[in-house]
């Protein structure tokens, strides 16, 4: 067993909104071990970033305890804050700055000598692809390379174990791909442990050994990529219908299927799930035929993350993101 | 303490670096009191026997520095939302450093920008016929100073709290306006009717302008000039905490 490098038990944080009470985390419970790249999954709202902030110091858990690189989160938080490192949504560097001093002034604050930070600063540029920018202004460097500055920013102390909040988010898929490379040669190169949110389920699926799927401020499934995705058995069907008004009928029909589950309706969407797909298809067309239904697409497919996901929180993870639902944790107290 | 020292020095050394890389700012910055100085100043000099002992830039120019102290610190905030904003706040957040040091660096580089404008409007006074004691200009300065780096700290303080631009600056209008325009800074308010008079003695800065113009007529003992330093003691002290009191809670 290797040693874990995240411990924490009923995590739990109430936000206090005027008089109301709101429960963005509720009691989350989880392991990281020592090398691991762990994905913590979840739509807009969920909890994630809660439970982020709290595990980087940056809230106080209401409830439950948790041990972070060894430290203890409410009696040693600033030992805990000098082993992590922690690449947040919004950056960490200001626009007009010189990348290279953003990254020796954030190394400065753990202690480190100018000298020291420099030469280990210019080492994390080259292995981040960032030659040649030490003297660049964020403003005027590219989304990819703003977010691999950040990455050197929490990386500059080098610490056992680094939180990275959305890594991706607004990147296109290039530097997204290339962005992965990169962390997983963190682990390799160094055996940093990786804890990662996101709501990219490609992403989870590329790049975690381990996924958290969090919802409604707990934590409502655990494994790895194949381990989740095995527990959607049979095939995804997914049928739009051309008419919003005529859906819930369409998702009758799907439901009424040889073998079916209950289908669930996303906007104009029905994805219901079938023991067989090819066979479920044609019965499918028929009826709707029958019914005078018009469709505007169909398809049956193997289940992915996502259908993991849907199943899980009746909520679509690509839904999530278009349409956010009000995120406690985004409320200032 | 050494660590806060260290933290201090490195958020100050940062928040001045990137304040002297605006040139446009720093010259706006320091052109402002200068335009009081010329374009106002010229004003009052007819006026001056009516206003009290001294010339008139023996009553105008600590008025300006403490307006000067007023204004240059209360909107320091501004900077700091846009820091937030780059999420520079957050990750400086996450490191061990001191939390104190995270303010008071950025008040330090505050109050070092204040006293070079300070200093420079009172060398442009003396051409124009400003005589003061060295000793008066110093104690003013160190007043502003005091000034200065409490109401930064209060602003770095409430900019944490509302984060926006747009709930941040009418908060300022509200509070400043009445408060310089009931401080005597332009006009002594012993030439406002008794009513008037009444409710400026409730700001504590009209009191404060009183005691910097005792120091430059060289009156240090005066009743005014205590009352105007411990006044800028007290506002220093409660300043502070409420922003030291904000950085230290968690963020949110």
């Amino acid at each position: 067993m290797l040693s874990r490098v995240i411990h924490a038990r009923g995590l739990a944080r109430t936000f206090r909104k005027r008089k109301e009470e709101v429960h963005a985390v509720v009691g989350v419970d989880l392991d990281v071990s020592a090398g691991e790249i762990v994905g913590f999954l979840g739509p807009n709202g969920a909890g994630k970033t809660t439970t982020l902030r709290m595990l980087t110091t940056l809230l106080e858990p209401t409830a439950g305890t948790a041990t972070v690189a060894g430290c203890d989160l409410r009696t040693d938080p600033v030992g805990v804050r000098r082993r992590i490192g922690y690449v947040s949504q919004s950056g960490s560097t200001a626009p007009e700055a010189r990348a290279g001093e953003e990254v020796v002034d954030h190394a400065r604050l753990y202690g480190m000598s100018t000298a020291e930070a420099t030469e280990r600063g210019k080492q994390l540029f080259s292995e981040l692809d960032l030659d040649g920018l030490w003297e660049r202004q964020p403003k005027a460097m590219s989304g990819g390379q703003r977010r691999r500055l950040d990455i050197a920013v929490g990386l500059i102390h080098v610490p056992e174990l680094v939180f990275l909040d959305e890594p991706t988010t607004g990147l296109d898929p290039q530097a997204r791909a290339n962005l992965w490379d990169h962390i997983r040669a963190l682990r390799e190169e160094r055996g940093t442990t990786v804890f990662l949110t996101t709501h990219y389920l490609d992403e989870a699926d590329a790049l975690c050994d381990r996924i958290l799927v969090i919802d409604h401020g707990s934590i409502v499934a655990e494994g790895t990529p194949d381990q989740l995705k095995s527990q959607v058995g049979g095939d995804v069907l997914t049928v739009t219908a051309e008419r919003p008004e005529e859906a819930a009928e369409v998702a009758r029909l799907v439901g009424a299927l040889p073998g079916a589950e209950p289908p669930q309706l996303v906007e104009t969407r029905v994805i219901g799930r079938v023991p067989h797909g090819g066979r479920a298809l044609v019965e499918l067309v028929r009826a709707l035929d029958a019914a005078g239904l018009a469709v505007s697409g169909i398809e049956s497919r193997r289940p992915s993350l996502d259908d993991v996901f849907l199943g899980l929180t009746g909520r679509s993870l690509r839904e999530s993101g278009g349409a956010p639902a009000p995120a406690p944790e985004e409320v200032p107290a | 303490m050494p660590t806060l020292l260290r933290d201090t020095y490195t958020v100050f050394a940062r928040a001045m670096r990137m304040s002297l890389r605006n040139p446009a700012w720093l010259l706006i910055s320091l052109m402002q009191p200068i335009l009081y100085i010329v374009l106002f100043g010229p004003l009052l000099e007819p006026l001056a026997a009516q206003l009290g002992p001294g010339n008139a830039y023996q009553i105008f120019v600590p008025g300006i520095l403490v307006q000067l102290g007023m204004f240059g610190a209360l909107f320091v905030g501004f900077g700091l939302i846009a820091e937030w904003r780059a999420g520079v706040i957050e990750s400086q957040r996450v490191t061990p450093a001191s939390r104190t040091a995270l303010l008071l660096g950025r008040v330090l580089r505050d109050v070092v920008v204040l006293l070079t404008q300070g200093v420079l409007l009172v060398l442009v006074a003396i051409p124009l016929g400003l005589r003061a004691p060295v000793a008066g200009v110093a104690l003013t300065l160190l007043v502003v100073a005091l000034l200065g780096a409490a109401l930064a700290a209060v602003s770095y303080a409430l900019a944490l709290t509302l984060k926006s631009e747009d709930a941040f600056a009418p908060l300022l209008n509200a509070v400043v306006f009445p408060i310089v325009l009931l401080s005597g800074i332009l006009l002594p308010m012993t030439l406002a009717p008794g009513w008037l008079q009444a409710v400026s003695d409730v700001n504590p800065f009209k009191h404060i302008v009183e005691a910097t113009r005792e120091f430059f007529i060289g009156g240090y003992g005066t009743a005014n000039a205590w009352w105007g330093v411990a006044l800028t003691v007290l506002l220093a002290v409660l300043g502070w905490l409420f922003g030291v009191r904000r950085f230290r809670r968690e963020s949110s």
